[in-house]
């Protein structure tokens, strides 16, 4: 019935786009006067070349994959979450109340805590546009992204305020307590004689972000709970007809959503900057909807997609440090692969459909 | 044996740092970007007029987003750029992280203090040149009631705003002091047209004199106060040049000077606490043909002799981060 096969769809589509966005990032910075072989070379170099530029990378697709998540589990429901910008705002929240106002003895405990705190805020962000979907009919798309600024809002109010130590300039909160520092690379694999990981914000919250995606697979494909959100996300009608409750799904589906969303503040909040300052999701919320189209809302292929997304924003790191590129070209170049792996799907597919289409025929003639 | 392997590595040691001894200066500006017409701006162009004067080459680096702070610092560092210079107060918890990890590069912070035996923390005395502009806006005000405009609510630009009326009401007992913010957010360092509403309240309220410390929200100060025909008062740079003969003078906080002499120093950069004050120019006002017309003889007699006065310690400007309050004004 598919027109594409499996393969075609799943590798070849993604891997069109990125040489497309690829080329014509080569040709905008030919364009500015720059070296664009160079630039390409400098990227990899910057972000793969060296376990710091590998710590980099894997710190932001650990962001990028409970991003990515969050919007795969709800788009199984059919639910198009655009909040989890703002779900991870609200887990960064919770974390920070979890981290400074507890007394957490041990990191192990203190990330038990976190992942609690950090998705029950979440996930409470994403219930009410959930409730408001399923039992008001209010849509989720708007619904979603008005509370990405709600959340920023709340985020200011308290961070100007009640949060922020007194005689402090930035709005943010206090530095979290030594105790809840989570374990970074560096600490995890270095040796004396052999640093590795120096200095990089990568941590022990990417495990649990493959965790995440492990689990978030089991739930999909491998439960009851899943079978239904699949169901539903399918078709409403059929799902209803058999005995599947739409408000809960939708209630279910959005909880688990934000949830995840939540759960990237461990990463950024605990793991990186170790209090909580104002504009800390830094778009990663809307990263993990490329992240989440690129990947096919499968784990493995989020994985793989927020590998390539840290990728671009470490070499994006590494372009503005080196060269003269000015920064602005830096995010048209990260822009152009979200626009092509997300966005224009279609524009390569049906050209594809097309080929394969031509090349079955012509296999039948013969 | 021991002693003497250690000597020679000790020797070999140094040989090292003597060949790395050439180093490219590096500066990173903050998410503002280097264009900002204001802070960042000023610090570009002191790093331009140090590359220009001396024909070296630095580094520099534009932030997209907080968590590269960090990243640019350490890669600098590891990449042997000394000194790094950073213009703002935000680098300050990335910078106590970062400096012991890299003792033998040194590094400069502007607008901030990080207490480390390898940082330079360079912090202007705002007071001391915002107590001339109030003097001057004092003696300029022909309806006694002069005001103050900040960009986002934090001790520093209280700090500015404690200066200015401690001046006003050192030049007339009498005059009111009017001083309102933008916001509490970054938000507030670029919002000209809430800037251009707060100074027609400030108006309404019987203000003639207003001085903008708000980033880019200052322009729409200067724009309404010119428009309204009423005097206005630049910060940062030397702002008289926007409406001539409409605004009174310009704070200026001399962030070029900081981050020129950090670069001139190279990589023999004086550490520690460094004041840039009225004493050694890194504060003052601004006066040049846009605004001779609009001051007075009397006006900069009176500036100027409480300039010299704080100078050799005589007044001294109370400083609001000193202790969070100001005697003068009340927030």
């Amino acid at each position: 019935m598919d027109v594409l096969p499996r393969w075609a769809d799943i590798v070849l589509i993604p891997l069109i786009g990125l040489i497309l966005a690829a080329v014509l990032s080569a040709l905008m910075i030919i364009a500015s006067g720059q070296d664009a072989g160079e630039a390409i070379k400098l990227m990899v170099q910057g972000a793969l070349g060296s376990t710091n530029g590998w710590g980099y990378t894997l710190y932001y697709a650990t962001n990028f994959m409970f991003t990515g998540l969050a919007v795969a589990v709800a788009f199984h429901a059919r639910m198009f979450n655009i909040g989890g910008e703002g779900q991870a705002m609200l887990g960064g929240l919770g974390v920070a109340l979890c981290c400074l106002y507890l007394p957490l003895p041990h990191w192990t405990i203190a990330l038990v805590v976190a992942i609690i705190g950090a998705g029950l805020f979440g996930a409470i962000w994403a219930a009410i546009p959930a409730y408001l979907q399923a039992k008001r009919g209010s849509h989720i798309v708007i619904t979603t992204i008005m509370f990405n600024f709600i959340a920023a809002a709340l985020l200011n109010y308290l961070l100007v305020g009640a949060l922020k130590p007194a005689g402090a300039m930035d709005p943010a909160t206090a530095r979290f307590p030594e105790a809840v520092h989570l374990p970074t690379f560096q600490d995890m694999f270095s040796t004396a004689d052999n640093p590795l990981f120096r200095g990089a914000p990568a941590n022990v919250t990417f495990f649990v972000a493959v965790a995440a995606c492990f689990a978030v697979w089991f739930l999909i494909w491998r439960t009851r709970l899943g079978y239904e959100i699949r169901a539903y996300g399918e078709s409403e009608s059929a799902a209803k007809y058999a005995g599947i409750s739409p408000t809960k799904i939708i209630m279910i589906a959005m909880i688990i959503s934000g949830a995840l969303a939540g759960c990237m503040a461990i990463n950024n909040v605990m793991g990186e900057a170790e209090r909580l300052v104002l504009n800390s999701v830094e778009g990663a919320g809307f990263i993990g909807i490329a992240v989440a189209l690129m990947g096919r809302n499968h784990p493995f292929g989020i994985f793989v997609a927020a590998l390539l997304f840290g990728f671009l924003y470490q070499g994006g790191a590494e372009l503005g440090l080196w060269t003269s590129i000015p920064r602005e070209l830096v995010t048209v170049i990260q822009a152009l692969v979200i626009l092509f792996t997300g966005a224009l799907d279609n524009m390569i597919r049906m050209p594809l459909e097309k080929l394969f289409l031509a090349l079955r025929k012509k296999g039948a003639t013969a | 044996m021991t002693v003497m392997t250690k000597l020679m590595s000790a020797a070999t040691g140094l040989a090292l740092t003597a060949g790395a001894a050439w180093a490219e200066p590096a500066i990173i500006f903050d998410l503002g970007g280097k264009f900002d017409k204001s802070f960042n701006e000023s610090a570009f162009n002191g790093a331009t007029r140090w590359a220009e004067e001396t024909g070296g080459t630095f580094r520099e680096i534009e932030l997209q987003s907080d968590a590269q702070r960090e990243q640019a610092l350490r890669r600098f560092a590891e990449a042997g750029a000394n000194p790094i210079v950073m213009a703002g107060f935000a680098f300050g918890s990335a910078l106590e992280e970062v400096a012991a990890d890299y003792p033998d590069t040194k590094f400069a912070i502007i607008d901030m203090v990080v207490d480390a035996p390898n940082v330079r923390s360079v912090v202007f005395n705002e007071h001391e040149g915002s107590y001339l502009a109030g003097i001057m806006a004092a003696e300029a005000s022909e309806t006694g009631t002069v005001s103050f405009i900040g960009g986002m609510d934090i001790p520093l630009i209280r700090k500015f705003a404690c200066g200015y009326a401690q001046g006003a009401k050192a030049a007339n007992p009498d005059v009111t002091v009017i001083a309102n913010m933008t916001g509490t957010t970054p938000a507030a360092w670029n919002d000209p047209v809430k800037g251009s509403e707060l100074t027609k309240a400030q108006i309404s309220q019987g203000s003639d004199v207003v001085y903008a410390a708000a980033g880019g929200t200052g322009v729409g100060v200067l724009q309404t106060a010119a428009d309204e025909g009423i005097l206005s008062i630049g910060v940062d740079a030397n702002q008289n040049y926007l409406h001539p003969g409409q605004v009174l003078t310009s704070m200026l906080k001399r962030v070029d000077n900081a981050v020129y002499d950090a670069l001139s120093q190279g990589e023999d950069l004086e550490t520690g606490f460094n004041v840039m004050g009225l004493a050694n120019r890194g504060v003052g006002v601004a006066l040049d043909a846009n605004n001779e017309g609009i001051v007075s003889y009397a006006m900069l007699s009176k500036t100027f002799g409480a300039a010299d006065q704080i100078v050799s310690g005589e007044i001294t400007v109370h400083d609001y981060m000193s202790d969070e309050s100001c005697p003068a004004l009340d927030f």
